[in-house]
C-alpha cells in the first residue's frame, strides 16, 4: 500500500467524525485521540519490529514477548482487583501457557524460530490469553458473590474449600472457553479471520493462509483451556483461609 | 450430663456501613449431649451467627467454643462441620436431582450413598422414595426444605443445628420434621433448633434459650 493510500485511510475517520458531529454524539474528541494514539502506537511498533527483524537476535525476540506478557498481565489483572497477588498469578499463567504453546509450535516445526513468525504468533497467543484470563476473572468475581450461599452450604456439608468452589470455578472456566469455541464454529462462514485476511492481502496463497489460521485457532483453543484452568486453580484458593472458611475477595480489600 | 459444647464469653462483631454491629456480646452457655435446645429471639439477634460460629464457618472475635472439651480451632474444620452440622435456612439444592443432592455429602468423602440410606432419610422427612428421581426444579418450597434437611441427615451428624427448618412447611410436614428431631434426640443426638414459634418450642424443646440484643438468656428447662 502506498503512502498516499495510507494517508487516505484517514478519510474513514473523517466520515466517523462527521457522523458524530451531525448526530451530536460528542465523540469527535475521543475519535481524534484514538486515531492519533493508534497511528503513533502502530507506527512505533512497526519501526520496532523492523529493527528486531533486521537485528535477528533471539534476545530481542524474547524481550518483545516478555514485554507483551507484562502489558497483557497488567491489563488483565485490573479485572481481578481485590484478589491477592493477582498480577503475579496472571503473569505466571500467561507466561507459562504462552511459553508452552509457543514451545510446542517450535518443537513440532509448525513455525520457524524467526522473529517474523515468533513475534506475530506470540502476540496473538498472549492477546488471546489476556482476553481469556480477563473473562475468567470477571466471572470468578461474579460467581464468588452470586454463589456465596451455595459455597457456604457446601462447606457446612463438609466440603473443603476446593470442593465447595468447584462448581463456581468450573462455570468460570467454561465462560472463558466459550468465545473461542463459538468463534471456531462460525469461522470462514461469518468472517474471514484477521490473520488469514492479512496473509492473503500480502500475497500468500489462500490455502497456505488457512494453514496458519488453523494453527492459530487450534492453539488458541488449547491455550484458552490452559489459561482458564491454571488461573482458576491459582485463584480459587484465595477465597478461603486455612480453616476452609470463606473470606471472599471484597472483604479482603476492605481489610487492607 | 456433661457439656458437649461449651460457649465461653463469645463476642462476634461485624463492620457495616452503619458502623459496628455486635450480634453476640460476651455470651456463655453449655449444651449438654442428647438434648434438644430451642433458640428463640427476634430477627437479626445473632441466632444464625451463633450457628455459623458453632459450625466454624466463622470465628468469634472474643471468647472460645469447645466441642467435646477441645477448642473448635483445634479440630479439623472439615471434620467438625460434618459432626457439628449446620442446616442452613435457605434450601440450596445445587445438583439436578434429589438423588444427586442426597449423594453429595458422602461423595465429598469419596463414599457412595446407598439407595437404602437415601430412602431412609427421605422417609424421616416425610417424602417417598420416588422423590429420588425428581428434578429439584420441580419441587415446591416445602419439598425443597425437606430435601435440604434429608441431605444433611445423610451425614448422620452427632450434633444437628437446624435454622428454621419448618418455616415453609404445612402443618402435617411440620409434625413429621418435629418427630424427626425428637427421634434424633432420643437416639442420643444433640439438636439445636432456631424457631420463631413459641408453640413449636413448647412441643419439642428440652431447653429454651432466648437471644436478645446480643445477650443469651439460657437455661429455661422445658422438660
Amino acid at each position: 500500500m502506498s503512502t498516499t493510500a495510507t494517508v487516505a485511510t484517514l478519510g474513514f475517520i473523517v466520515i466517523a467524525m462527521a457522523l458524530s458531529l451531525w448526530l451530536k454524539l460528542k465523540l469527535e474528541r475521543e475519535i481524534l485521540i484514538a486515531t492519533v494514539r493508534a497511528a503513533i502506537q502502530l507506527m512505533a511498533i512497526g519501526y520496532v519490529l523492523q529493527l528486531i527483524f533486521d537485528a535477528d537476535r533471539w534476545y530481542f525476540v524474547l524481550g518483545m514477548i516478555f514485554l507483551s506478557i507484562l502489558v497483557a498481565s497488567r491489563n488483565s489483572a485490573s479485572r481481578g482487583v481485590g484478589i491477592p497477588w493477582i498480577f503475579i498469578r496472571v503473569f505466571v499463567t500467561i507466561a507459562t501457557v504462552s511459553g508452552l504453546t509457543l514451545g510446542m509450535m517450535l518443537g513440532l516445526n509448525m513455525i520457524e524460530p524467526r522473529p517474523q513468525e515468533m513475534i506475530p504468533i506470540s502476540g496473538m497467543l498472549v492477546g488471546n490469553a489476556m482476553v481469556v484470563s480477563s473473562l475468567l476473572l470477571n466471572r470468578m468475581k461474579e460467581n464468588a458473590e452470586t454463589m456465596k450461599e451455595e459455597i457456604l452450604v457446601a462447606l457446612s456439608l463438609g466440603a473443603t474449600g476446593a470442593q465447595a468452589s468447584r462448581r463456581a470455578t468450573h462455570r468460570a472456566i467454561r465462560s472463558g472457553m466459550i468465545p473461542i469455541i463459538d468463534s471456531m464454529k462460525t469461522v470462514g462462514l461469518v468472517q474471514l479471520p484477521g490473520m488469514m485476511t492479512g496473509l492473503i492481502l500480502a500475497g500468500t496463497s489462500p490455502v497456505e493462509a488457512v494453514r496458519y489460521q488453523l494453527l492459530v485457532m487450534f492453539s488458541f483453543t488449547a491455550s484458552s483451556a490452559l489459561v482458564s484452568i491454571l488461573l482458576g486453580l491459582m485463584v480459587y484458593p484465595t477465597l478461603f483461609n486455612s480453616a476452609h472458611q470463606f473470606v471472599g475477595w471484597k472483604q479482603r480489600m476492605e481489610d487492607r | 450430663m456433661g457439656a458437649l459444647i461449651r460457649i465461653d464469653g463469645v463476642t462476634k462483631r461485624y463492620c457495616s456501613t452503619n458502623g459496628t454491629v455486635t450480634p453476640l456480646n460476651r455470651i456463655s452457655a453449655e449444651i449438654p449431649q442428647g438434648r434438644l435446645v430451642v433458640l428463640m429471639g427476634p430477627s437479626g439477634t445473632g441466632k444464625s451467627t451463633l450457628f455459623r460460629l458453632l459450625n466454624r464457618l466463622e470465628n468469634p472475635d472474643v471468647g472460645e467454643i469447645t466441642y467435646q472439651g477441645i477448642p473448635l480451632t483445634k479440630w479439623d474444620p472439615v471434620r467438625l462441620r460434618r459432626e457439628v452440622h449446620y442446616v442452613h435456612q435457605t434450601p440450596i439444592l445445587f445438583l439436578d436431582t434429589v438423588e444427586e443432592n442426597l449423594s453429595y455429602p458422602l461423595s465429598l468423602q469419596g463414599k457412595k450413598a446407598s439407595t437404602e440410606r437415601m430412602r431412609e432419610v427421605l422417609e424421616q422427612v416425610g417424602l417417598p422414595e420416588s422423590f429420588l428421581k425428581r428434578h429439584v426444579d420441580e419441587l415446591s418450597g416445602g419439598e425443597r426444605q425437606r430435601v435440604n434437611l434429608a441431605r444433611s441427615l445423610m451425614l448422620d451428624p452427632p450434633v444437628l443445628m437446624l435454622d428454621e427448618p419448618t418455616s415453609s412447611l404445612d402443618p402435617k410436614s411440620v409434625d413429621t420434621v418435629e418427630k424427626m428431631m425428637i427421634r434424633a434426640r432420643d437416639q442420643g443426638r444433640t439438636v439445636l433448633l432456631i424457631s420463631h414459634s413459641r408453640e413449636q418450642a413448647e412441643r419439642v424443646a428440652d431447653v429454651l434459650w432466648q437471644l436478645e440484643e446480643g445477650r443469651l438468656i439460657p437455661g429455661q428447662v422445658m422438660r
